[in-house]
């Protein structure tokens, strides 16, 4: 028996056709959305032409007129642009955030594993650690990291001396800067022969044991690589009357040092806040990464024979990185974009220099805002990108 | 292939002595040895620990309770030169400014209704987050609905319920943070729903702007959102428009709060299984029916933990505001620091231990709150 099954659906008012419904819905927000964008873009146009602010980017070319403590790069109140001002931000805020990434995760790394130490009172300080940090606001622990940093702190004329090379005071610490000189090429050329011989000699190393079960002593034999070889350079450089390195020492005026290098309050107490903060969130991802490892892995490691700390190191924390990376990479998203509170205790940051003064000088507010935030958008983007590959590189292999 | 196998390195050729029997000795030195000094490195570790925490706690100790200053009118009270004795936390300052860092500026006679504000925000909160109170659709409908319009009358003032008009100017301290916060959760909630139903769902347009919305925000900080609230939103609205400088920063702090109560809520929605929706459509449910009454009843149920700990972070986030100038607890704190009248060398430390107290109980409780129910809702699956 056979029936012609009609290819035509059922006649209905157009009115319920779900595709005729899904675009209209569609039509109706981009509509939306186009007219509130045309009423904000005419709206500013015309807001901007009453208040006589000029607008587009021109206004990086002009002078800044004003003169950030700490800069990466020369900058000077009378001959550095807008433009400048923006690059000094951005490096400080990459700056503070590289560090604040290592350390966060040194810190991180060791709160999550004291959290499930068999010894109690390690496992309870951790705990205490973590609660009390992950419950009180970033911007109250910046504050009191700032006035506590620099409170105790004596007056630039008082200053700690330690051997008359490093002076601290409340305007920050005073180190001596070291100087390069034109033959100072052969160290950094040793540094980077001594961090390829250290990668290669680890690879081999590995091979070595997994073939044979023979241990080198893979970390000295890496810092003889990394550190001894550039100083065994500058020895040698030394003792044939090259003086590839010198150091430009902090000289003590009336009222302030001069020369040197100095590490400013504000960067160790935006540091030490984001450190310290961040590293309890680490600790808990780390906890539940260890945990997620199943026990009967640590019960046949040390069936092995290996150690508790070996087990971690070879056996439990490999397994956990799968688990731990992703919301890892979303901490040290959080880390750079907390890194903008630095407004509040006036370290210049990217928000600090790009977002607080340029904006107010030149009153340019959009312009500022789309760059500030394309600047976030991207380093979002750019780290999320390069945590996948890793991510990729360490998720379980489905056989 | 040949028989003989070189012996690896790695293989124990003698075995090792046995161990001795577990110590199944009871008591307090019994569990001491156990769980502090099992070996040489742990006790290394024990002691070290135990070291830290006398340098640490007895200062702390005497700094908040015993060497503290509990009564007093003015800074001489919190100086130890006039105080005659070392001075630590100065409760003496917190009790003197605390109705200031409770209702800011707000005009003493009118301060009644900030109260009642507080009495109607707790009816809320625990109306919803209490799961055996009757009626929690009400609640809902009282919370997000009721509440709003109850609190910018009851607030704000209004002629025709003959309320004076208090300017938002004037507000300040833990009103203004919990203002802020409110606003976040109430508009944060039904935006991210939709922002995450946009992000599943299968128009490609409502779902690309969904996605870019959401990236968008995830990925800047909130002090640049609250930056461009403060700075663009005048921009973006016609002259004669002026926006209120408290809505302003509550603009940013809602969008930013949706974008990451989306990605909750899409978390619920991805953990349905599809039999759910498939059973739904085959009742011949239409979309939003099956929405509202099979799908997310069931999807928000599951993320709570998750909806109470965004919360706890935009509770915290709140104190930016501080930054963009609106008179929170942390900015009332930072003005009271600096008073003359009460210039003292312990003053910073007690105010921002006060603050960080309140902060504290806040967000601990939450999250001890948020435990508790992912262990109800875990009940079903430990049997």
């Amino acid at each position: 028996m056979q029936t012609t099954v009609s290819q035509e659906a059922p006649k209905g008012s157009i009115l319920y056709d779900p595709k005729v419904r899904g675009i209209f819905y569609q039509v109706v927000l981009v509509a939306i959305v186009a007219f509130i964008i045309y009423e904000a873009v005419t709206n500013a146009a015309e807001n901007l032409q009453r208040a006589k602010i000029a607008s587009g980017f021109g206004f990086l070319n002009n002078t800044a007129g004003f003169d950030i403590n700490q800069a990466l790069i020369n900058f000077s109140a009378a001959g550095s642009t807008y433009g400048d001002a923006f690059i000094v931000g951005l490096l400080n805020t990459l700056l503070v955030s590289a560090f604040g990434i290592v350390f966060a995760t040194i810190l991180g790394f060791i709160v999550g594993i004291a959290r499930l130490s068999k010894n109690w009172i390690v496992s309870k300080v951790a705990m205490v650690y973590v609660e009390t940090i992950r419950n009180i606001p970033l911007l109250l622990q910046l504050l009191f990291w700032y006035h506590a940093v620099l409170a105790p702190l004596p007056q630039p004329r008082d200053s700690i001396n330690v051997g008359n090379s490093f002076f601290l005071n409340a305007r920050g610490l005073f180190m001596p800067k070291p100087l390069f000189a034109g033959d100072a090429w052969v160290i950094w050329v040793a540094l980077a022969v001594g961090v390829v011989a250290t990668i290669l000699f680890r690879r081999w190393a590995w091979k070595q044991q997994a073939a044979t079960g023979k241990l080198y002593p893979i970390n000295w034999i890496s810092l003889g690589f990394v550190v001894g070889l550039p100083v065994l350079m500058w020895i040698l450089l030394a003792l044939f009357g090259a003086n590839p390195i010198s150091f430009d020492v902090p000289v003590k005026g009336t009222f302030n040092l001069r020369g040197g290098m100095t590490v400013y309050p504000e960067f160790v107490a935006l540091l030490l806040g984001l450190v310290t903060y961040t590293a309890a969130f680490i600790g808990e991802v780390v906890r539940a990464g260890i945990l997620a490892v199943s026990k009967g892995q640590t019960e046949a490691s040390s069936a092995l024979g290996l150690t508790s700390a070996q087990n971690l190191r070879l056996v439990v924390i490999p397994q956990a990185m799968r688990v731990i990376i992703p919301p890892l990479t979303s901490q040290y998203l959080n880390i750079t974009k907390n890194s903008s509170l630095a407004v509040a205790i006036g370290y210049p940051d990217l928000v600090q220099v790009f977002m607080g003064t340029v904006l107010n000088q030149t009153g340019q507010a959009i312009e500022v805002v789309v760059i500030t935030m394309a600047v976030y958008l991207t380093i979002s983007l750019v780290t999320s990108f390069v945590m996948n590959i890793y991510n990729r590189r360490v998720a379980i292999v489905e056989r | 292939m040949s028989s003989s196998v070189e012996t690896p390195v790695f293989i124990q050729t003698k075995s090792h002595e046995a161990l001795p029997p577990p110590n199944l000795a009871r008591g307090p030195i019994a569990w001491m040895r156990e769980n502090l000094f099992p070996s040489i490195p742990n006790t290394i570790l024990t002691l070290v620990v135990f070291y830290l925490l006398y340098v640490a706690i007895p200062p702390l100790v005497k700094f908040l309770f015993i060497d503290a200053v509990w009564t007093g009118t003015d800074r001489d009270a919190c100086r130890a030169e006039t105080a005659g004795h070392p001075v630590g936390a100065c409760w003496a300052f917190v009790w003197d400014k605390i109705n200031y860092f409770i209702y800011g500026s707000y005009p003493i006679t009118e301060r009644w209704r900030v109260d009642v504000w507080f009495v109607l925000l707790a009816i809320g909160v625990v109306w919803l987050l209490w799961l055996k109170a009757p009626r929690r659709d009400v609640g809902a409908v009282y919370f997000f609905i009721v509440f709003p319009v109850l609190s910018f009358i009851l607030l704000l003032g209004s002629d025709w319920v003959g309320l004076d008009h208090v300017p938002t100017g004037l507000w300040g301290g833990i009103l203004v943070t919990l203002i802020v916060a409110t606003v976040g959760i109430v508009f944060s909630l039904p935006f991210g729903i939709l922002l995450a139903l946009g992000r599943r769902s299968r128009l490609p347009i409502i779902r690309m702007a969904s996605v870019i919305f959401i990236e968008f925000v995830r990925g800047v900080p909130l002090i640049t959102v609250l930056i461009m609230a403060n700075t663009m939103l005048p921009l973006f609205l016609p002259g004669d428009i002026t926006i209120d400088r408290l809505a302003r920063p509550l603009v940013g702090v809602a969008l930013f709060a949706s974008a990451y109560m989306a990605e909750v809520v899409r978390g619920g929605l991805q953990a349905m299984p599809k039999g759910q929706y498939e059973g739904a459509m085959s009742l011949g449910l239409k979309y939003w029916q099956m929405m509202v009454f099979i799908i997310l009843p069931q999807a928000l149920r599951i993320v709570i933990p998750g909806i109470v700990n965004t919360f706890i972070g935009l509770f915290k986030d709140t104190s930016l505001v501080a930054i963009v100038g609106i008179f929170d607890l942390v900015k009332t704190i930072e003005a009271s620091r600096i008073d003359p009248s009460w210039s003292a060398p312990t003053i910073g430390y007690t105010g921002y231990a006060f603050a960080a107290f309140f902060y504290f109980i806040f967000c601990w409780g939450m999250s001890r709150y948020s435990l508790g129910v992912e262990r109800r809702l875990a009940a079903g699956q430990n049997r």
